[in-house]
């Protein structure tokens, strides 16, 4: 599978928090603060990542797989602000730069953010292998009306946020105003 | 015995059910072993790639019931792949084509079709039975394969399947003529039923016994399918929405008063919880109730139903139950075995969880205590140890704290103290699940004492390769080990290569282990599959030995290398 098309971000199985870019390259795991003799969990924002001191956030619910409850579970049990449970079908309009109509898909039938590029790379593949060797980007607009860079939040805070896809030109997004998010809180 | 003809020797074997007492008589000695697979009807593979169907058959002519476990349990967390593997069609295929005369199929995360569903359906006569558990890959039509086709169907049981529902007409598919149906199970699945087909169903299966609804059946056909059913043991309810003050709600009180023989009540996919006071005449009889899907059911409401339960003997519940719910649990629930306390919260805290108060609540309250599964906020070690002191019949003790790492709160301490008073306490622990800040020290302790562990559960722990060696080296029973997450390399992996063999499998994500450690198990044990799972595609670039491996999950075969497995799977 070529590293043209989606950016590789969204097919990173991010173990460890988004926006920290794994300096070990080689993997998708929870970074390491080699100081402290147990595992920590890197912080939130890229600067903190810098400096030397880490606080052991309890960010217990960014990591792949924990708490350890199933899926099946995750979808029927989990509580809903009005007390029902999460509708089964999630379906949202992608669009893609170049590509000549929208598709839909259903972000309820998928576990994460690999399967969602798994899909959707099946969705355009025709087109991400036609266009001339340019980057795409993942972006979703979400409750707000806000044009967000896909794979920064858990994925089921993902499900329920975003409204649309789309699958951006990389050229294309500079001075698009997508905000990463951090900056959606100000 | 040897003098003894065989038809004796198989009169004997037949009181012996287990399988792991058949499969120690069968290592006696030839004639034994012979008399034995002749005589054999059900038989359990824990690792579907462990053996093959063709050597199931050749051993096993008589099989009838088949148990089979596909993909490894972190699977049921997103760590697995989609398509990993687990295929059951290769199977059904196979035992298709042969003479097995196949009465009972259960599944637990395998990968089914629909059209290993329609083989199924059309090529064993006498099947009766079909448990499917965290299975995928098939849809609706595939049970109305096996609902117009099997004619002698007792038992179709789906738990917690992703099923893509078509919403059809899938139970319309069961023939007038089938009336042999004990159990009913189509909770998880999200669409609709044609609920005239469902009644004329229940009508004619005087049988029946458990029956579990999904949310798509309303309130007044539960009426009038208890009505048909007084003799139900097992009850899931689907849709528990509806006005009290209705004629509905009144005739569905009388009809719960009829059922007499309810033992075990679970659902509420949807529940207004001013209704529950119709449950409460069955609850007195109740052993197992199951409110994990039940969001809406907490507070007083809850705790009101909960009081009316002194039978219970497994309890599976939402952590909004609180600890003062659980308080009451123990104040009620004298003969409870069995607790498990889910999280409703994915982000969770809040109000929302319970600590290690309710847990200690409920160790002092409920004696007979042998099972637990708790998702909580936070644990002490003091709590730990007065629940091993009170708890000594642990079997299973999976405990989940919210936050992975996270210490004794009071004390700041790691929470080695505590497990280690468990598996010192509980003398046959056999299955553990660990969490919070954990060093070596609780390994020495698990490696020391838990004698008859079989299954151990770490994420995020320990400090070196020395965590993992305790382990490997003093539980002599153990049979699944799983790792996510934890400091362990190759120096742990490496050290006793020939411990593998004795164990279903070991999985270890993210944590130190290298590809050449890997290539190593695998040269120096040929009857293991050694896996890498490597979904970034990185191992592509890269086959440098010194690389990390992120995902590796080995397991000991018969049948050496699987010919299914995906393109990011390698096995060495």
């Amino acid at each position: 599978m070529g590293k043209e098309g989606l950016g590789l971000e969204i097919t990173e199985l991010r173990l460890g928090l988004p926006g920290a870019d794994s300096d070990s390259s080689h993997r998708c795991n929870v970074m390491i603060d080699k100081n402290e003799k147990k595992r920590a969990f890197s912080e939130i924002s890229e600067d903190d990542v810098e400096e030397g001191n880490r606080k052991k956030t309890t960010i217990k619910n960014q990591v792949v797989g924990w708490p350890p409850v199933c899926s099946y579970r995750k979808k029927n049990s989990f509580s809903d602000k009005d007390g029902s449970a999460k509708a089964s079908k999630m379906y949202v309009k992608v669009c893609m730069d170049g590509a000549p109509f929208l598709r839909k898909i259903d972000l309820g039938m998928h576990e994460g953010y690999p399967h969602l590029a798994k899909a959707l790379e099946k969705l355009f593949g025709e087109a991400l292998r036609n266009a001339e060797s340019c980057e795409f980007v993942p972006i979703y607009e979400d409750k707000d009306g806000d044009w967000m860079l896909v794979g920064d939040v858990p994925w089921e805070m993902f499900m329920e946020a975003c409204k649309r896809l789309r699958i951006m030109k990389r050229a294309d997004a500079k001075g698009f105003g997508v905000l990463t998010s951090k900056e959606a809180l100000y | 015995m040897n003098y003894f003809p065989d038809e004796v020797l198989e009169h004997v074997f037949d009181f012996i059910t287990s399988h792991k007492d058949r499969n120690s008589v069968s290592l006696v000695c030839k004639s034994w072993h012979k008399i034995e697979r002749y005589s054999r009807q059900r038989v359990f593979i824990g690792n579907c790639y462990s053996i093959s169907p063709e050597r199931l058959i050749a051993r096993f002519p008589g099989l009838k019931s088949l148990t089979l476990k596909g993909k490894p349990h972190f699977a049921d967390f997103n760590l697995v792949p989609h398509d990993w593997g687990g295929f059951v069609y290769p199977w059904i295929k196979a035992l298709a084509k042969s003479r097995i005369g196949l009465e009972e199929l259960r599944l637990k995360r395998m990968v089914v079709s629909d059209e290993s569903l329609e083989l199924l359906s059309k090529s064993f006569v006498n099947f009766k039975s079909l448990v499917l558990v965290s299975c995928e890959g098939f849809t609706t039509d595939g049970l109305a394969a096996i609902a117009a086709n099997c004619r002698f169907l007792r038992e179709l049981d789906l738990q917690e399947n992703e099923v893509d529902d078509h919403r059809g007409h899938w139970l319309s598919c069961f023939p007038e003529s089938c009336t042999s149906l004990i159990s009913l199970n189509f909770a998880c699945l999200r669409g609709e039923v044609n609920l005239g087909a469902l009644e004329r169903l229940v009508s004619r299966s005087p049988n029946l016994k458990s029956l579990r609804l999904n949310r798509a059946v309303p309130l007044d056909t539960l009426q009038k399918l208890l009505m048909r059913a007084p003799q139900l043991v097992d009850l899931g309810i689907g849709s528990y929405v509806h006005d009290p003050f209705s004629e509905v709600y009144n005739k569905l009180k009388i009809a719960i008063q009829r059922c007499k023989s309810i033992r075990s009540l679970s659902g509420f996919l949807e529940v207004a919880p001013h209704c529950m006071s119709a449950i409460y005449p069955i609850c007195g009889n109740l052993t197992f109730l199951n409110l994990s899907y039940a969001p809406g059911l907490h507070g007083n409401k809850l705790m009101k139903l909960i009081q009316h339960c002194r039978k219970l003997q497994r309890l599976w519940i939402l952590d909004c139950i609180g600890d003062k719910g659980l308080g009451v649990v123990a104040l009620t629930c004298k003969e409870l075995q069995e607790l498990r306390v889910f999280p409703s919260d994915p982000f969770g805290a809040g109000n929302a969880a319970v600590t290690e108060e309710g847990l200690v609540l409920v160790s002092a309250g409920c004696p007979k205590l042998n099972s637990l599964l708790y998702f909580c906020q936070q644990m002490t070690n003091a709590a730990l140890i007065t629940v091993a002191k009170n708890c000594p019949n642990f079997i299973r003790f999976r405990l989940c704290i919210l936050d992975p790492i996270k210490p004794d709160p009071v004390t700041n301490q790691p929470l080695d103290e505590g497990f280690g008073a468990i598996v010192q306490s509980c003398k046959g622990l056999k299955r553990l699940s660990l969490s919070g800040l954990l060093t070596d020290q609780v390994f020495l302790y698990i490696g020391m004492y838990a004698e008859q562990l079989e299954m151990l559960s770490i994420a995020f722990a320990a400090d070196s390769d020395k965590g993992m060696l305790y382990v490997l080296n003093g539980c002599k029973k153990l049979r699944k080990l799983e790792i996510r997450d934890c400091p362990f390399g190759d120096a742990a992996l490496l050290e006793d290569v020939g411990k593998y063999e004795t164990m279903r499998s070991l999985w270890m994500s993210s944590c130190e282990v290298t590809l050449g450690g890997c290539k190593s198990v695998a040269e120096k044990m040929p009857s293991l599959n050694v896996e890498i799972i490597d979904e970034c595609e990185q191992m592509e670039f890269n086959l440098d030995d010194k690389q990390k491996v992120d995902k590796m999950y080995l397991y000991r075969t018969l049948v050496g290398h699987r010919k299914d497995a995906p393109e990011y799977v390698s096995i060495l």
